[in-house]
């Protein structure tokens, strides 16, 4: 190569080095600016105003520290609402994912009618909160006699079962817990049953070949290869149920008597309709950081053993 | 190892006693099988016939009589009333900004979504991974944490009340998943074509228009559908942002009808049901695209 090329190479290199960067730019700031803007700023804005004690409106001067964060902790309500979301999560790792575990597994041979079920299975995650809460509301609750549920149940000889679904302190949160799973076992059982059929069939006919039951099988060879997805979906499932809002709003909006109050339903109830912007700011701080926990500890010491161990079925 | 039943393999002759057995066995199973299932299915399809045969019948049977799901008489004038009648001025005002912040809010995600996943997935830069996962970081913590700030920022920049107001967040909080899903698909389209293009005379974006995003067409179709399910059903933000009545989407419009109509339990059904049949006709043509866009979400993710 010349001396004259090689000198004629270097703005060139440079040029093209210039037009990439310009490139990226054109094509990331977007996206960025938009992300940074409606969502990482506003939970440092969070973090600004939890330190205050605000209406949202006035001018922001009134600084108080953490006592917003003392008042939370303190408060017996927001006590009860964190314990609400922590039974939603415990109802669901024990019920909601075994179940759609279950019904993944049942629909993971083909049979007539396989189609259908999905299908079905699956309608309710497209339907909003909205439309599910108020049907739900008066199915449960209804202005004259028995509503359709506690109805039905007597129908068929389970009356004695029956509740006061949305009106009980004690039994309104398994209620809706009930609704949640309604919507949602639909999602986790299609997420499930995409990881079962990621796993070839002839690993686990081989257990059966080698003497193992269809339990042990499954148990010892399906499950672990499942393990990676089966962890997504608790994930999911444990953020979804920290951050419920939706449906108790439109359902019992904490009641009765606050027994039905969520970390996110005292945060909106307190920021947008009580003026209190700092309080219900560091309710949203609280969720943020137990959020983060959840994630971080759950990817430091569940997440992590994938990446480690033999068994990540599903890398690419 | 100990075997408790004899492998099939090594078994020559299996005895017709066993063949039978195992005969009852499997189709014991499937019977089971078909019994969860249509049980599962009932307690699905329960309440969505409730809503629907519910808003077909009068006030006193739906109060007086629910468990009778069979509307006796059957009485349109609900439905009417919604599609036609009095209401139906509220509800199309609903269903057109329902549709309004669905196309700008999905036509915005994926537009902005995939330019972003392309530098993730086919340009080197410092810093790369860095922002790659501040996108991702989006999906770890829970998104309601940053709505009170969100809609004091929106009342400051002028975007309070107004539709474009919702959409814009829900660009925002639909970047993380849209991008993680679009990255590998485009991290896996060949280099050489890539290659091929610029000899060509093809520009970055030239490639990015007319050969990447027309190639990556499947995976476009199944962000598309997660967003429009997620703007579409939003609740949170439009409550919080939405004050004007002129301006409510459909959920908002379906929960302030309730309370509104409370005592019309009939009509109320109606009303919320119409508000439903949009995304259930949604669903039925894109459920595939929803499938695989979930299952890339999540295993792949």
């Amino acid at each position: 190569m010349s001396a004259a090329s090689a000198a004629s190479a270097r703005p060139r290199e440079r040029s093209r080095i210039q037009t990439k960067w310009v490139t990226i730019t054109l094509f990331l700031l977007p996206a960025l600016a938009i992300y940074v803007l409606f969502v990482l700023y506003p939970v440092v804005q969070a973090a600004h105003y939890s330190l205050y004690k605000w209406d949202g409106l006035q001018p922001l001067n009134n600084f108080i520290g953490l006592q917003n964060y003392a008042d939370a902790i303190q408060n017996p309500i927001f006590q009860g609402a964190i314990a609400n979301n922590a039974l939603i999560i415990v109802l669901s790792l024990l019920i909601q994912i075994p179940f759609s575990l279950m019904l993944a597994v049942l629909l993971n041979r083909r049979f007539p009618g396989r189609a259908i079920f999905r299908l079905i299975f699956f309608l309710p995650y497209v339907l909003s909160e909205a439309v599910t809460g108020i049907i739900f509301l008066l199915m449960l609750q209804s202005g004259g006699s028995d509503p359709f549920l506690t109805a039905l149940m007597k129908n068929v000889g389970l009356g004695s079962f029956a509740q006061d679904w949305l009106g009980d302190t004690g039994f309104v949160m398994v209620t809706l817990f009930f609704i949640v799973s309604w919507k949602y076992f639909g999602f986790h059982m299609i997420i499930l049953l995409a990881g079962l059929q990621g796993i070839p069939r002839e690993i686990e006919e081989a257990a059966l070949i080698d003497g193992a039951g269809r339990w042990q099988a499954f148990r010892h060879v399906t499950l672990p290869l499942l393990g990676p997805t089966l962890r997504v979906s608790v994930f999911l499932s444990m953020i979804g149920a920290l951050q419920l809002f939706d449906l108790v709003w439109i359902m019992t909006r904490g009641g009765p008597l606050d027994s039905s109050d969520t970390m996110a339903v005292l945060m909106i109830q307190a920021g947008s309709y009580d003026q209190k912007m700092g309080y219900g700011s560091a309710l949203a701080v609280i969720l943020f950081v137990l959020g983060l926990i959840l994630a971080l500890a759950y990817q430091r010491f569940v997440l992590s053993r994938d990446l480690e161990g033999g068994t990540t079925a599903f890398n690419g | 190892m100990k075997t408790t039943f004899p492998a099939t393999a090594e078994a020559p002759r299996v005895t017709s006693g066993t063949r039978a057995l195992r005969y009852v066995q499997k189709s014991s199973f499937e019977i089971l099988r078909y019994v969860i299932l249509l049980f599962v299915a009932a307690v699905i399809l329960t309440p969505i016939l409730f809503g629907i045969l519910g808003g077909a019948k009068e006030n006193g049977q739906l109060v007086g009589d629910p468990v009778n799901i069979i509307p006796s008489p059957w009485v349109f004038s609900n439905y009417t009333n919604v599609l036609f009648g009095a209401n139906s001025g509220a509800f199309y005002q609903e269903l057109l900004n329902s549709v309004m912040v669905a196309v700008v809010a999905v036509g915005l995600t994926v537009g902005l979504a995939s330019l972003a996943a392309f530098t993730f997935a086919r340009m080197m830069f410092r810093g790369r991974e860095f922002f790659y996962t501040l996108f991702t970081l989006g999906l770890l913590f829970p998104a309601a944490a940053a709505i009170l700030p969100l809609v004091i920022l929106l009342r400051e920049v002028g975007l309070s009340g107004s539709l474009l107001g919702v959409a814009l967040p829900q660009v925002a909080f639909g970047f993380p998943l849209t991008i993680v899903i679009l990255r590998p698909f485009f991290k896996s389209i060949p280099t050489e074509l890539e290659d091929a293009a610029k000899i060509d005379g093809c520009s970055t974006f030239g490639f990015f228009w007319r050969i990447l995003l027309p190639l990556a067409r499947p995976a476009l179709a199944t962000v598309s559908v997660l967003a429009v399910v997620g703007t579409w059903n939003a609740f949170l933000l439009p409550l919080l942002v939405l004050d004007n009545a002129n301006t409510w989407t459909l959920p908002l419009g379906a929960m302030n009808f309730k309370g509104q109509f409370s005592s019309d339990q009939a009509l109320t059904l109606a009303y919320t049901v119409m508000t439903a049949v949009p995304a259930i006709i949604f669903y039925i043509f894109a459920e595939r695209q929803l499938v695989s866009g979930l299952t890339a979400g999540s295993v792949k993710g």
